[in-house]
């Protein structure tokens, strides 16, 4: 693109930098964008298509609104831990203890609330949440740290991390085998519903909160005088956004168990409010703009002034924090916490979920929302390949095969980038 | 050429174990003037900017600037003088676009850590546009899609943009083609214009000579001398480079004063 861009000093500004996107150069831009091999989700979500409709064919009570509700609630879990995987990647490290950490978080918040344990937190389940959170966030420090500040690679710490923390698990839970949560206030995150009428209001306030946002950010950059996207776009976005968010609702509303309507699950509505509030995170505040920085160039970004080492601590310590609130909700969907919590491929789906939605395993390129679409994929596949009745062997060679074929995908586009002359 | 120099260094010596990089080198550089500091490899080019810049810290000698004897322990002594530092390596991140990279540490936020893009994005047209950076597309796209001589004029209007008075240029033109190394160089002259002073490091004497109003050449980690760019030749300055100054009796003031 920038070939036809002549490097002439004194060139007419006002062309080259007060163009104004109209829908035209969108459209242009978009197909620049294919041309060069800057594919972006497009991929992800043909293939996410393609394998709705597979197993809508293959599997009878694949494509019902039960089922949808179910892939909610299965992948909300795994998406809290991707979303810290985001983070941990844009950084252009790992982190491989976040699934036994969850583990660990699931754990405190059981032991927590488990009556006749002789440490029963005054306050109940949110604040045994809470305090689950706050000790993972801790272990993150403690991680993070090591990494940071002594400069042992970040694979090798956490992969020490992944021992420990499931050895620790095995302490308390290797007798028993399993807590039993009766804990409320813990067991909805996993498996509360709203009424209908309460989903129709959050799909309200989801498109209402959306549109006021991006036109008031519109509104925003028009009276600082600044190049905007185009308007027709942002409608289109918009419209976008309610259509899913009144579709799930709709869905969600439709299922039935044993005669009676489940609504939207909670899980959904916080899988959402993470995506909201770690985007803005990500992209709105000095803190995400410096982890895109460090991820890019920690040279640059240590030259430029920023504290290298405290950005990568925090974000070992939200990968934490997001791994203990995933965890959470895993126990709360099966009600207890058993030995083998944060086992299984909760790691590998869980990263995996991050890379397939477009995150590099290199640093400083990806997105919050990669996490969502990577883990929606991850947890249709799994829920399709059981429904179906295949062998579970079936399910972890199927993800393979996506992973590989959606890095692959993003490599060659990558290639034809740097040939593009990008 | 009467007025005191912005930033003046007297006596700087500065050694790394059992190796000495300066011994009492003097340089000056006034405002709006281009000062080129040339020399051979090894000279000591990079270990008196890193002095400059708070890389490093000189184990001898005295810096003024304004006039008034500063002490520079760290890089952010140096931003806060209102001296900058443009890398060979540029120091930008390539996945951040035009604006961000401006602002790179120093991002305008509110007291929620919010980040204040309109702001950001208008001064950056601002300043891109007093320096006459016009092939750039969109102030919006990463810096990897630009070309090199785009990247460094980025580079330099960050120096620039933070009422900075002194920006100490590092081989700004050594990875650039021809044109947009004269584009480069045009951008190098425009900040003298303006009021500032710019100190300049090149191997490429050709640029030097299209742009420096003054020549200092440091040989062997000593200063052997200061040259006018419209009193010398590039074999003078060759030589000086090479073989240190041959007589100090030359007939050029400057030598004498530089070399004693």
């Amino acid at each position: 693109m920038t070939t036809e861009a002549v490097e002439v000093v004194g060139q007419d500004a006002t062309t080259a930098l007060d163009a104004e996107e109209s829908p035209r150069n969108v459209a242009q831009r978009v197909l620049d964008n294919l041309r060069s091999g800057n594919l972006g989700i497009l991929p992800i979500v043909i293939g996410q298509i393609f394998i709705v409709v597979f197993f809508s064919f293959k599997a009878t009570n694949f494509f019902t609104a039960n089922n949808f509700v179910n892939i909610i609630i299965q992948m909300a879990g795994t998406t809290m831990l991707a979303y810290g995987v985001v983070f941990v990647l844009l950084l252009g490290e790992i982190d491989l203890s976040i699934s036994y950490v969850s583990g660990i978080g699931a754990l405190i918040a059981a032991e927590f609330v488990l009556p006749g344990s002789g440490h029963v937190i005054p306050g109940g389940g949110l604040v045994a949440m809470a305090a689950a959170i706050a000790i993972c966030a801790a272990i993150g420090l403690a991680q993070g740290s090591i990494v940071a500040f002594i400069g042992v690679p970040s694979f090798v710490v956490t992969l020490a991390g992944f021992l420990i923390w499931q050895g620790v698990i095995l302490y308390p839970l290797e007798q028993p085998g399993a807590i039993n949560i009766q804990d409320r206030w813990i067991n909805y995150t996993g498996s509360y519903y709203f009424s209908p009428l309460a989903g129709w209001v959050i799909a309200a306030v989801v498109t209402g909160g959306y549109a006021l946002v991006t036109l008031g950010g519109l509104a925003g950059k028009r009276r600082a005088g600044v190049s905007i996207s185009d308007t027709s776009v942002v409608g289109l976005k918009v419209l976008g956004i309610a259509l899913a968010s009144f579709g799930t609702i709709a869905i969600c509303n439709h299922a039935q168990v044993i005669g009676r309507t489940q609504g939207l699950p909670l899980p959904g509505v916080i899988v959402v409010l993470f995506l909201v509030a770690l985007t803005f995170l990500a992209k709105r505040t000095t803190f995400g703009r410096h982890v895109y920085a460090v991820g890019g160039n920690a040279e640059a970004a240590r030259r430029a002034g920023i504290n290298v080492a405290r950005i990568r601590v925090l974000v070992f310590v939200l990968a934490g924090a997001m791994a203990a609130v995933g965890g959470i909700i895993l126990a709360a969907n099966v009600q207890s916490v058993s030995a083998d919590a944060g086992g299984g491929t909760l790691l590998l789906d869980a990263i995996a979920a991050a890379v397939i939605g477009g995150t590099s395993l290199f640093g400083g390129r990806g997105e919050v929302r990669n996490a969502l679409i990577g883990a929606l994929v991850i947890a249709t596949v799994a829920n399709g390949l059981n429904t179906a009745n295949y062998k579970p062997g079936t399910i972890y060679v199927v993800t393979g095969v996506i992973l590989l074929l959606a890095v692959t995908l993003d490599t060659i586009a990558r290639r034809l980038q740097v040939r593009a002359g990008r | 050429m009467t007025d005191t120099p912005l930033l003046e260094l007297r006596n700087i010596s500065k050694s790394f174990g059992s190796v000495q990089a300066l011994t009492d080198v003097d340089f000056e550089v006034r405002r709006g003037e281009v000062m080129a500091l040339v020399g051979d490899n090894g000279a000591g080019k990079s270990t008196l900017i890193k002095c400059v810049a708070g890389t490093h810290t000189a184990d001898s000698g005295e810096i003024f600037f304004e006039g008034e004897e500063v002490h520079i322990h760290g890089p952010k002594d140096a931003a806060r003088l209102g001296i900058e530092v443009v890398y060979q390596d540029l120091a930008l991140c390539d996945n951040l676009d035009v604006v961000q990279n401006m602002y790179l540490g120093r991002e305008e936020h509110d007291w929620l850590q919010r980040l204040k893009e309109g702001p950001m994005e208008t001064k950056t047209h601002a300043t891109l546009k007093s320096l006459a950076v016009t092939t750039i597309r969109s102030i919006r796209q990463p810096v990897a899609t630009l070309s090199g001589g785009q990247r460094q004029s980025v580079a330099v209007a960050r120096a620039v943009m933070w009422n900075s008075k002194l920006v100490i240029l590092d081989e700004p033109t050594a990875a650039l083609g021809v044109a947009q190394t004269e584009q480069v160089l045009a951008l190098v002259r425009r900040l003298a214009e303006q009021g500032l002073a710019v100190v300049i490091i090149s191997h490429n004497l050709h640029d030097i000579f299209e742009t420096a109003t003054r020549i200092t050449v440091l040989r062997l980690g000593k200063n052997v001398g200061v040259y006018e760019r419209d009193k010398t030749t590039q074999q003078e300055v060759v030589h000086a480079i090479t073989a240190g100054v041959p007589t100090k009796v030359s007939g050029i003031p400057q030598t004498v004063e530089a070399a004693s």
